[in-house]
């Protein structure tokens, strides 16, 4: 190395006439939160916690979700922010395993423990230390035009399977497209494998599932896509959903060409004014009556990366992240649901629903491209877009499923 | 006498005739990018509706170009690009000159094999290059998160194209002009600065146009060496309009175009210095 | 490397007994030349490269150890139908894309005269080069959607349709290559006005006189001089096809169901979205070497035309 010292000397002094000087107490924040709504709410956050502590100088920095995605692992393993955005559960244990992340359950007060409740804070717990501060989550579900439903005869939210089936029909009859989705995205796709699996074989099997030790050809995955095949044989779907984004798929549905969509509260924020009292919310239906109703509710999370430069800082923000007042103040901005259970919910009649559906769900699920692993998610969202298409090649997509799991979780 | 013939020889039917297809030819090139400027134009409700084509209902072109400069902090990173970009061209450029110089006037043992490396090195799919080279900034060049380490990536990755470039350009010029240099005894750095380096001011110029629009419009390298606002550029700035469920897509197009518009005007610009070349033949003459 | 070449040194202007530089500057000229160049090229590509050719012998997830695995990789893109798929779109990229020397070569020819506002006009053509693709890929993408798409109004207005090449196996491809030709043919025209700027008149002079004119001209005068920026056309143009990667992922992100992906998006998919570095950059090496043969082609050829 040697030889690059007066190389790097030079360049370091050249570097420095371009970058910013380095305050004593900088805290360098990343955050995925690129939603002007996000933004917004989380600099309004970051600035009260300026005027809290004019000691430290608090940078954010703004990042897309997928360049996000990307960048993380860089981040952790060579220079790291103080503090990360990330999500709880299986995401952040993958980096708290190998020790990118640091403890921080000496915010945990039992008080703290108490108003987070036991679920949140299992999520951000591996081995029985905590990784993170869980700031908000949202609920999954079916968002539907209430007037096309009552237009086709529908005159009651679907809550069984059989409802469900029959609601699908109707719409047909009524000249509207029950079910949008654009499976470009591949994502929206796993809304539907997680929902229809947690209603056929409950939280627990769906757990050992994404955990990778239950085989993709066991006869209880097959019953999943024979539930599912129900809806594609009937034509509950849109045509042509594979050339369509998430956001694309909206249009028929504020455009009256479709009835439904199993989407998170998040569209909430898309809903044009002309048709936004005509939208409601109903709960994933029924499918098995002994199976308890477990809920996909992705919450999103506040780390400290083991290298961080300032981690004492960095562990004050998350503590006055978890401050009731605080979710509050980032769930209205934010229109999520504070995880904190002492802050008070948005008065949003979607995020009112959701709260309570939450609170009262037998478990919560993460979603499928957070609750296992990449490389299963990826080949599983490409493989469930390809049975929407042609069912028929379900044997081969549970092939490619099966042998990703066994590469993944042989050791 | 260039090619093709110039128009002006032509009979005043024909000159007419070009003129007025310019302004056709030009719009059906550029159907898409009207497009995208009509997108940038419209609200993003119009768009969650798939109103992609009609007339904008309402048209938002203050507001829409307003938020792309607010919603993220647009200016300085335009600014970042361009400290990034200009010495990084400037860089490559130069030292591809030289390289290029080299390759195609000495003959030495090597010279098709460094050629053919310089080559081969600029075919990569730079991706796979992530992890090394954020790895050289971390620990080597102690320059992670700051401007330099763009400018040297793009300045060292550009060379590979920009030396095949130059090379072939240079390998033109005709032998017996730089041996007359020789024979009057002016010096071989000289040769290179003096006679060389004119002839090829046209290619010169082309090639910064271009590698201007590679490095101005990268984004992964952005994203590898860098993280701090303060240094992001661009590129960046247009990603993070990226919302985390939902793309802005009016305020995207906007941006995009925004982004867009310095190479262009380096096009423009430039294009005085790509008629240069006509001293090639007047020199040798 | 040592020089061949005889150093022409005038007597006339030998004044005073010849310096070290003078005397070995025709070897040492072209080592000076080369070596800024060649040092950042090697720092910061040529090492990463043969760094990732190490990393395509791994299993990584980017955080944790690195696992051995020797050719492992290899063998499972033999046997993985993705990859075939992404080779096979590739190739349709790269015809596809050969057209784009030849119509950027047309434009070329047609923007290169001197009239007013040709300047202007020249620019805006480059624009399509210019912009970001990811909004290229987006109207391209909305212009197909079966149901908002503007491509159904027109086969409809001609009584054909409906039809959504972005959800068809066997459409999406050359839906993204249409998209994708447009830019790359700017890029060649730039390459071509700059040829047509350095070319030597006298030559297209001399064939004049000898009463070739139009096509004749163009082939055996123009074209030949063309051939430096032919060559770099071409060569772009085999990485354009090789390397497309923006508008697949916004377009179709491979799909449906990776029928339209290609080795770039596929490796990228490995790489960031299943994570796994080592098999990612396996894929990457493939596509480096099929590059490279490909371009070891042309550059034989212009090597052994170059000697002649």
């Amino acid at each position: 190395m040697q030889f690059w010292k007066p190389f790097a000397g030079l360049v370091l002094g050249m570097s420095l006439t371009f970058s910013a000087p380095l305050a004593a107490a900088e805290l360098v924040i990343n955050a995925d939160a690129s939603e002007p709504s996000l933004r917004k709410a989380w600099e309004g956050v970051v600035d009260q916690f300026r005027k809290e502590n004019p000691g430290t100088d608090v940078k954010l920095n703004v990042y897309d979700r997928e360049s996000y995605k990307r960048s993380i692992r860089n981040w952790l393993t060579a220079q790291s922010p103080d503090v990360v955005f990330w999500y709880a559960g299986t995401r952040m244990r993958q980096f708290s395993k190998p020790g990118l992340l640091e403890d921080v359950s000496e915010i945990y007060t039992p008080q703290a423990k108490q108003e987070f409740g036991p679920v949140a804070t299992d999520l951000m717990s591996d081995a029985g230390k905590q990784y993170g501060v869980p700031h908000s989550y949202y609920q999954w579900g079916f968002f539907y035009r209430k007037d096309l439903f009552q237009k086709a005869g529908i005159t009651e939210a679907p809550k069984t399977w059989n409802d469900f089936l029959g609601a699908c029909e109707k719409l047909k009859a009524s000249g509207v497209e029950p079910i949008t989705i654009g499976s470009k995205d591949l994502w929206p796709t796993a809304g539907w494998f997680d929902y229809i699996n947690l209603r056929t074989n409950g939280l627990k099997f769906h757990q050992e599932l994404m955990g990778g030790t239950v085989p993709y050809t066991d006869t209880r995955v097959k019953a999943v896509f024979a539930k599912w095949n129900e809806l594609l044989d009937k034509g509950c779907f849109m045509k042509n959903h594979a050339s369509m984004s998430w956001q694309d798929s909206q249009a028929p549905l504020f455009q009256g060409k479709a009835g439904m969509m199993l989407m998170g509260n998040f569209i909430t924020g898309n809903f044009p004014a002309n048709v936004a009292n005509d939208m409601d919310f109903f709960r994933f239906p029924e499918i098995n009556a002994g199976v308890g109703k477990a809920e996909d509710a992705p919450m999103d999370a506040l780390l400290v990366p083991a290298r961080a430069k300032n981690k004492a800082d960095a562990k004050k923000f998350l503590a006055f992240v978890m401050r009731p007042d605080v979710q509050t103040t980032l769930a209205a901005g934010t229109r999520q649901i504070p995880v904190n259970q002492k802050a008070s919910v948005p008065d949003d009649r979607f995020l009112k629903v959701g709260q309570q559906l939450l609170s009262q769900a037998d478990g919560l699920a993460q979603f499928f491209d957070r609750d296992t692993s990449e490389e299963l998610a990826t080949v599983g969202m490409k493989g469930f877009q390809e049975f929407m298409a042609n069912p028929d090649r379900l044997d081969r997509v549970l092939e490619d499923l099966e042998r990703t799991r066994k590469r993944v979780y042989q050791n | 006498m260039s090619f093709p013939a110039p128009i002006q020889e032509k009979s005043a039917a024909t000159q007419a005739f070009y003129r007025a297809s310019l302004v056709p030819a030009l719009v059906l090139w550029l159907l898409p990018l009207i497009a995208i400027a009509f997108t940038s134009i419209r609200s993003i409700d119009e768009l969650n509706q798939g109103n992609f084509w009609g007339w904008p209902e309402e048209t938002r072109f203050v507001e829409n170009y307003t938020a792309v400069f607010t919603q993220s902090p647009m200016g300085r990173f335009l600014l970042n690009s361009v400290l990034i970009t200009v010495p990084a061209v400037a860089l490559a450029v130069g030292l591809s000159a030289m390289a290029g110089y080299a390759l195609a006037k000495y003959r030495f043992r090597g010279n098709l094999v460094l050629f053919a490396i310089f080559i081969a090195g600029n075919f990569v799919p730079f991706q796979i290059l992530m992890i090394p080279v954020r790895d050289l900034f971390v620990n080597v060049v102690p320059l992670y998160d700051t401007i330099l380490a763009l400018v040297l990536f793009h300045m060292a990755f550009q060379t590979g194209f920009c030396t095949l470039f130059m090379r072939n350009f240079i390998k033109q010029i005709p032998d017996a002009l730089i041996e007359a240099a020789r024979v009057e005894g002016v010096s071989e750095l000289r040769i290179f600065w003096h006679v060389v380096l004119p002839l090829v001011r046209p290619a010169m110029a082309a090639l910064a146009v271009l590698v201007f629009t590679f490095v101005w419009n990268d984004f992964f390298w952005a994203l590898v060496l860098v993280q701090s606002d303060e240094v992001r550029p661009v590129t960046a700035g247009l990603q993070a309009l990226r919302g985390t469920w939902t793309a802005a897509w009016q305020l995207i197009s906007a941006g995009a175009i925004v982004a867009a518009l310095p190479p262009v005007a380096l096009f423009f610009l430039m294009q005085r210095h790509f008629i240069a070349g006509l001293t090639l033949g007047a020199t040798k003459g | 490397m040592s020089s061949t070449a005889t150093p022409a040194v005038s007597l006339t202007r030998l004044e005073r007994p010849e310096s070290w530089w003078r005397r070995h500057q025709a070897a040492l000229a072209p080592m000076l030349l080369l070596l800024p160049a060649l040092a950042a090229f090697s720092l910061f590509v040529l090492w990463p490269i043969l760094d990732s050719l190490w990393l395509s012998l791994h299993d990584w997830d980017g955080i944790g150890e690195k696992r051995f695995l020797g050719l492992e990789n290899y063998r499972e893109l033999f046997d993985d139908r993705v990859f075939w798929t992404a080779i096979l779109n590739n190739i349709w990229w790269l015809i596809a894309f050969m057209l784009a020397p030849v119509l950027g070569l047309a434009i070329a020819l047609y923007l290169n005269q001197s009239v007013f506002g040709i300047r202007l006009v020249k620019s805006l053509f480059f624009f399509p080069f210019v912009i970001s693709q990811v909004v290229v890929g987006l109207v391209f993408a909305w212009f197909y959607n079966p149901q908002y798409g503007l491509l159904n109004e027109i086969l409809g207005a001609a009584g054909l349709g409906p039809v959504s090449p972005l959800d068809s196996e066997l459409g999406a491809t050359f839906a993204v290559i249409a998209a994708g030709l447009r830019p790359q043919i700017a890029y060649c025209m730039i390459l071509y006005l700059t040829g047509l700027a350095a070319m030597n008149p006298e030559v297209i002079e001399a064939a004049r006189m000898d009463g070739a004119k139009g096509w004749r001209l163009f082939w055996h005068a123009v074209l030949p001089q063309l051939r430096p920026a032919t060559f770099i056309a071409v060569v772009v143009s085999v990485i354009g096809a090789l390397r497309s990667f923006d508008l697949v992922a916004i377009m179709t992100a491979g799909g449906p169901y990776s029928s339209s992906t290609v080795l770039a998006y596929y490796m990228y998919e490995q790489t960031f979205l299943s994570v796994r570095y080592g098999y990612g950059a396996a894929i990457a090496t493939v596509l480096f070497l099929i590059m490279n043969v490909y371009i070891a082609f042309f550059l034989w050829r212009m090597l052994k035309r170059e000697g002649a």
